[in-house]
């Protein structure tokens, strides 16, 4: 059985019909990608899941669990970690301050201890920046540290949501290296991303959406050669 | 228990302590100077030569006579401001909304706070109280207030505020102010119905009414007279220990920690699994608390209470808030106490130094003045930008 599973899921911003019927799995220790244009609504995908916002119809099941009805703080205690776009880093904590938030629902502090240090051994620059605050962080650094704090709940599924934008060329590459090492280590991964090619050179796996729906579903060595992945977002003729 | 008390970050208990200390010290030196030169400037004027007729004093040996007594109300009536003034500021961090109704809620604090006391007085128990039992019966009038005044912002939170969190800014605020009106008509409704009085009288008991005096400050011909009301001690003293549990509470402490994420993201803080709404009632749960306080120690000081007694201190600590840095705890403190400063000073000695032209009936000009000037020079505040921007 899947670990996170999508059956037919409708979700509206007021009057706009934003999800069309959603159906995705995602497999234990898969990274699975979904790639899109803006406003095809991978971002909303993913606020859907954490409970950010609620589907108007179809399930979503987390560990067999049906979380679509529930707040975002009861899906994280289900096992979800979502590091939303944008990273939202809290910019007037500190980095240790952000770091221990993501791991508020985890009672054992040893717990705590041992992931910090493994999202320093992870990020050895946010080690030097541990007491800094986080909105004095450079963007890659920002989105070191959202990373980083997701994995303080060791989430049973990682969520990313575009961890490539306004990073870098050389910092995109580290990102998304250290990705493919949690995926390695056994964490699973849904990765929304607009930079298609980078994506597919680390999933397993890949969906493509389309305003809403999904058009294409295939293996992620298979979506690189699909003239219609190829067209419209890798940029090729 | 040793773990316990490593536990504790002193750090953030003698921080706040500094801070105060400082903002008090400072204001009152600031201000005082400012009235000496003020009374120096004026002593060889029509202003000071009335004041030599009638009392054959000089304006500056009036000024300085006064003095001790002046500060000493300035930073009761401060501390009592700037625990109001949290209230506002912690509502505005966590919500960016300015809950009108705080007011209301302090009033209903001092209303429970001096029913219970009335109450104990009629049954005879205040006047057979031993120093230590009227000691025991505040603090029990006090902590009642406080549960009042939280459990209410709690309710008026859920019912009035959550159920509007996705509207525009203007609808929440509007709400505010119905159910501040709201509150004051059931005050009035209650009290009408119950004791068929709308102004209740903190009973007189215990030793709060005394004086303690330290002697005489010879400065010249001059003798200053030191001393301080028991009562003065009390509000100083309970108010500088709320302020302190607060600061520790919002820096030191989880929930603080969750607070203050909340304040600053509240989406991604639900993605870290913060439950927001209880994040935000707790919020509100505590500026009911601090107000609640501050109502009780407003009618110990002050006496006489009213249905609309939460009105002008309410505005006032608002202004204060606004002052400091709206959203900026340290700045609702600073705020408090310079504007309960500056206010006491103005009331105290506009008086004399306007020949009785303009008396402390005017003193409420300087807190709007300074609400007006702030927010058109510098909307930030004293203490700079609000603790829930992003960066």
């Amino acid at each position: 059985m899947s670990l996170l599973s999508l059956n037919n899921v409708h979700s509206h911003y007021g009057h706009i019909h934003a999800l069309k019927g959603i159906s995705l799995d995602v497999n234990k220790g898969e990274i699975v990608t979904l790639i899109g244009s803006n406003g095809a609504g991978k971002s909303t995908t993913l606020r859907t899941i954490s409970g950010m916002m609620h589907p108007t119809s179809g399930s979503i099941t987390l560990n067999g669990v049906d979380i679509s009805k529930m707040d975002p703080h009861a899906i994280v205690l289900a096992g979800l970690g979502h590091v939303p776009e944008g990273r939202g880093i809290f910019p007037k904590l500190t980095v240790k301050e952000n770091l221990e938030m993501g791991a508020f629902t985890v009672t054992d502090r040893q717990a705590v201890e041992e992931r910090m240090e493994y999202g320093f051994t992870l990020f050895p620059r946010l080690k030097e920046r541990v007491s800094q605050y986080g909105g004095t962080l450079s963007g890659g650094e920002q989105q070191m540290l959202a990373i980083a704090r997701g994995l303080m709940l060791n989430p049973s599924i990682l969520m990313l949501d575009e961890p490539s934008m306004g990073l870098a060329p050389v910092l995109v590459e580290l990102i998304f290296d250290i990705i493919k090492t949690l995926n390695e280590k056994g964490t699973t991964v849904l990765l929304v991303e607009q930079n298609a090619l980078m994506a597919l050179s680390i999933a397993h796996r890949g969906y493509v959406l389309q305003t809403g729906e999904i058009v294409v579903n295939d293996s992620a060595a298979n979506l690189k050669m699909n003239p219609l992945v190829q067209k419209a977002y890798l940029g090729m003729d | 228990m040793n773990r316990f008390v490593q536990s504790i970050n002193v750090n953030e208990l003698i921080r706040p302590l500094g801070q105060l200390m400082v903002f008090s010290l400072g204001s009152a030196i600031a201000l005082s100077g400012i009235a000496l030169m003020l009374a120096l400037v004026l002593d060889q004027t029509a202003v000071g030569l009335a004041l030599q007729d009638k009392y054959n004093v000089t304006l500056y040996t009036y000024t300085l006579i006064n003095l001790p007594q002046v500060v000493i109300d300035g930073l009761t009536i401060g501390f009592v401001y700037a625990a109001i003034a949290l209230g506002y500021t912690m509502v505005y961090g966590v919500l960016e909304f300015i809950n009108f109704a705080h007011s209301e809620i302090f009033a209903v604090g001092a209303f429970i706070g001096v029913e219970f006391l009335i109450a104990m007085d009629s049954s005879g128990l205040l006047r057979s109280a031993s120093i230590g039992m009227s000691y025991l019966l505040l603090i029990l009038a006090i902590l009642l207030g406080m549960v009042a005044a939280g459990g209410l912002a709690v309710t008026v939170e859920r019912v009035a505020y959550r159920p509007l969190r996705g509207a525009s800014r203007l609808v929440p605020l509007i709400s505010a102010i119905g159910v501040s009106f709201l509150l004051q008509d059931v005050i009035r409704l209650v009290e009408g119905l119950t004791t068929g009085d709308f102004n209740r009288i903190f009973p007189s008991f215990g030793n709060f009414d005394q004086r303690l005096n330290f002697g005489k400050l010879a400065l010249g011909a001059t003798n200053i007279n030191l001393g301080i009301s028991i009562k003065s001690i009390i509000v100083i003293v309970a108010a500088m220990l709320m302020l302190i549990g607060l600061n520790y509470l919002v820096n030191a402490t989880r929930i603080g920690k969750a607070i203050r994420a909340v304040a600053q993201d509240r989406h991604t803080a639900s993605l870290m699994g913060i439950n927001v709404n209880r994040i935000i009632s707790i919020t509100f749960l505590v500026g009911g608390l601090l107000g609640g306080a501050a109502g009780v120690l407003y009618a110990l000081k002050f006496t006489r209470i009213d249905p609309f007694v939460g009105f002008f201190p309410g505005l006032k600590a608002f202004a204060a808030a606004v002052l400091g840095g709206i959203g900026n705890l340290t700045g609702a403190l600073l705020g408090g106490i310079v504007l309960g400063m500056l206010e006491t000073f103005a009331g105290s000695y506009m008086g004399v130094f306007t020949m009785g032209a303009a008396g402390s009936e005017y003193k409420d000009i300087f807190a709007f003045s300074i609400l007006i000037l702030v927010l058109i020079f510098r909307p930030q505040g004293l203490m700079g930008e609000n603790v829930g921007q992003k960066a």
